[in-house]
C-alpha cells in the first residue's frame, strides 16, 4: 500500500509541472498538453483521497474530470486550428493583436 | 435486487427544457438545412420563457430542498438566480440576431450553443455539490469559447484562444481546491463540507488549501485581480452581442455559486478567507477603476469597469448575512441590466461588422443619433452609480453590507474607486456630446434590439427610483438553508 502523502507528493509535482509548462511554453498545443497535465494531477489527487476516505465518489468524479477533459482539448485544437489558419503559426506570443 | 432511488427531476426542469431546446436546434437546424434566423430566434425566447415558467413555479417548491443524489439545491436563491440568467439569455439572444443578421451570413450554430451556455449558468446556481459545480462551470464556459469566436475578425479567434486557454488554466486549479476540498471533508457536497469541517479545531491546512485554490478558480471565472488579464481582451475581441450576453451572464452565475460555496461549504472558516477576499476586493476595485483612465476603446473600458464592478460584489459578499446576499443578488440585477443595455448601445452604434468601437467613433455620437448617445448616458451613469438610477441603489447596499460587518475601509476603498469610475464614464459622456464628429458612421435602428434597450433602459430608471419592487424578493431568496 503506497502511502498518502507520497502520492499527494507527486501529484503536486504533476500540478506544478503543468503550471510551469502553461507559462513557459509558446507553441498553443503544448500549453493545451500541459494543462492535461494539470487535469490528471488532479485526477490522481481524487483517486488516492477517494481511497483515503474509504468513498467511492471520488474516483466517479476522476471520471468526470476525464470527459471533461476530452471535450476541453476538441474545443481547444478547433481554436488552434482557427488561429493557425488565420495566420499560419500557433505561437501564444504572436497573437496579440489585443493589447493595451 | 438494487431497490430504484427515488428521482426528482422536477427541480432541474429549467436546465432540462433549455438544454433540450438547444439539442433540438441543433438536430433540427442540421435536418432542416437552413433554417431561418427568426425561425431560430423564436424557437430560442419560447424555449426561455418556458425554463422562467417552469422555475418560477419551483418559488413555491415544498418537496425536499436537494433532490437527484442531493446533487441539485432547489431553493429560492437558485429561482431569483435562474430568472435573472433566462432573462440575460433572453437578451443576448436578441442583440445576437440583429448582429450576425446584418453580417449576411447565417450563424445557426449561435441558437444552440448560447442556450447551452444558459443552461450551465443556470445549473451553476443551483448546485448542491461541488462537482456540478465543476461541470456547470465546464458546460458555460465551453459554449462561450465557441460563441466569442464566431465573428469572422482576427480579433476574434485571437479573444477565444486568450478566453480558452486562460479559462481551462483556472478550471484545472479549481478542480485543484476541489481535490482538496474532497479529501479535507471527505465529501463534495457543499452543505457536507460544512458539517464535517465546522467540528474541527487547529489548523486545517488542506481545507485552507481548498478555499485558496477554489477562489483562484472563481477569480479567473469572474475576472478580479490578480486575475483578470483576459477580460478587456476577449471583451473587445468578442462579437458585441456575445460580450453583452456573457459579462451578464458569467458574473450571475459565478457569483451566486461562489456565495453558496463561501457561505455554506467554508463558513467554519469565514475568519480565514475574509481576509483574502477582502483584497483580491479592494485590489479589484482599485485597478480596475485605474486601469479604466488610460483605455481608447469603449469596449475595452467596459471590460476594465467590469473588473471593478466584481471588486464591489465581492465587497459585499464579505457580509456573509442573509442582508448581504440579497446586496449582491440586486447589485448581480442592476450589472445585468447596465451592461447589457450599455453592450447593446455599443453594438448599435458602433457600424456593422467592423466594429469601430475606438473613442473616434463615439465623437458626436449625440449629433448623429441622440436617442443611442442618450441611451449610452444613462447605462454609463448606472455603471458609475449615479442616481437616479439602479447602479446607485446597487452600490450603496453593498457598501452598506460591508460597513455593518465592520468592513469600514473596504467601503471607503470602494467609494474612492467610484470616484474614479465617474471620471472616466464622465468622459465618454463629454466625448458624445461634446465634440464634433470625426468618423462618418451611420448608427443603426432597428426594431428588435432597441426594443431590448428600450426596456433595459426603463429598468435602470425604474429600479433606480423604485427598488422596493424586488428587493423583498430578493430578501426572501437570501436564506441559504442547510
Amino acid at each position: 500500500m503506497i502511502r498518502l502523502p507520497l502520492v499527494l507528493f507527486f501529484s503536486a509535482v504533476l500540478f506544478s509541472t503543468g503550471v510551469y509548462g502553461v507559462l513557459a511554453r509558446r507553441n498553443g498545443v503544448l500549453v493545451l498538453m500541459s494543462i492535461e497535465l494539470m487535469l490528471n494531477a488532479v485526477n490522481v489527487n481524487l483517486v488516492a483521497f477517494s481511497q483515503y476516505v474509504r468513498d467511492i465518489g471520488g474516483q466517479v468524479f476522476a471520471l468526470f474530470v476525464i470527459a471533461v477533459a476530452a471535450a476541453e482539448v476538441g474545443i481547444g485544437l478547433a481554436i488552434v486550428i482557427l488561429i493557425f489558419r488565420n495566420r499560419e503559426s500557433i505561437n501564444v506570443d504572436e497573437v496579440s493583436l489585443l493589447k493595451w | 435486487m438494487i431497490p430504484a432511488p427515488h428521482l426528482d427531476f422536477l427541480p432541474l426542469l429549467p436546465e432540462l427544457i433549455v438544454a433540450g431546446v438547444a439539442v433540438a436546434l441543433l438536430v433540427g437546424g442540421a435536418l432542416v438545412g437552413r433554417p431561418s434566423q427568426t425561425v431560430l430566434l423564436l424557437l430560442t425566447l419560447a424555449g426561455l420563457i418556458a425554463a422562467a415558467a417552469a422555475s418560477a413555479y419551483l418559488w413555491n417548491w415544498d418537496g425536499p430542498g436537494r433532490v437527484l443524489g442531493e446533487m441539485i439545491q432547489a431553493d429560492r436563491l437558485a429561482v431569483v438566480s435562474r430568472m435573472i440568467l433566462l432573462g440575460v439569455g433572453a437578451f443576448g439572444a436578441l442583440y445576437g440576431h440583429h448582429y450576425f443578421a446584418r453580417t449576411g451570413v447565417a450563424r445557426m450554430e449561435f441558437y444552440p450553443l448560447l442556450l447551452l451556455a444558459v443552461s450551465g449558468m443556470t445549473l451553476l446556481v443551483a448546485s448542491a455539490d461541488l462537482i456540478v459545480v465543476f461541470l456547470a462551470l465546464e458546460i458555460l464556459s465551453l459554449a462561450l469559447y465557441i460563441l466569442v469566436a464566431l465573428s469572422f475578425r482576427m480579433a476574434s479567434a485571437e479573444a477565444s484562444m486568450k478566453y480558452f486557454l486562460l479559462g481551462a488554466f483556472s478550471s484545472a486549479f479549481f478542480l485543484y481546491g476541489l481535490a482538496m476540498a474532497y479529501g479535507a471533508a471527505g465529501t463534495t457536497k457543499i452543505d457536507g463540507i460544512a458539517l464535517a469541517l465546522s467540528g474541527r479545531t487547529g489548523s486545517q491546512p488542506l481545507a485552507l488549501a481548498a478555499v485558496g485554490l477554489l477562489l483562484i478558480g472563481f477569480g479567473f471565472k469572474v475576472s478580479v485581480v490578480p486575475f483578470h488579464m483576459w477580460t478587456p481582451d476577449v471583451y473587445q475581441g468578442a462579437p458585441t452581442s456575445v460580450t453583452a450576453f456573457m459579462a451578464a451572464g458569467t458574473k450571475v452565475a459565478a457569483f451566486t455559486a461562489l456565495i453558496r460555496v463561501l457561505d455554506v461549504s467554508f463558513q467554519p472558516l469565514t475568519w480565514d478567507w475574509r481576509p483574502a477576499v477582502w483584497a483580491l476586493a479592494a485590489a479589484s476595485m482599485v485597478l480596475g477603476s485605474l486601469l479604466a483612465i488610460a483605455q481608447t476603446d469603449l469596449k475595452r473600458l467596459l471590460g476594465y469597469s467590469s473588473i471593478a464592478h466584481a471588486g464591489f460584489i465581492l465587497t459585499g459578499l464579505i457580509a456573509t448575512d442573509g442582508a448581504g446576499i440579497a446586496a449582491v443578488t440586486f447589485y448581480l440585477v442592476a450589472y445585468s441590466v447596465t451592461v447589457l443595455g450599455a453592450f447593446g448601445t455599443v453594438m448599435l452604434a458602433s457600424g456593422g461588422i467592423r466594429e469601430r468601437t475606438s473613442f473616434d467613433s463615439f465623437r458626436g455620437l449625440a449629433g448623429r443619433s441622440p436617442m443611442l448617445a442618450g441611451l449610452l448616458t444613462l447605462f454609463l451613469l448606472s455603471l458609475a452609480g449615479i442616481p437616479p438610477t439602479v447602479g446607485f441603489i446597487a452600490k450603496a447596499g453593498v457598501f452598506g453590507s460591508a460597513i455593518r460587518a465592520g468592513f469600514w475601509p473596504l467601503a471607503l476603498i470602494g467609494v474612492l474607486a467610484s470616484v474614479v469610475g465617474a471620471f472616466f464614464y464622465l468622459r465618454v459622456i463629454v466625448l458624445m456630446y461634446m465634440e464634433e464628429p470625426q468618423a462618418e458612421l451611420e448608427p443603426e435602428g432597428a426594431a428588435l434590439p432597441g426594443a431590448a434597450l428600450a426596456l433595459a433602459a426603463g429598468l435602470t430608471l425604474v429600479l433606480g427610483v423604485f427598488p422596493q419592487i424586488i428587493l423583498p424578493v430578493l430578501e426572501k431568496a437570501a436564506i441559504l438553508r442547510w
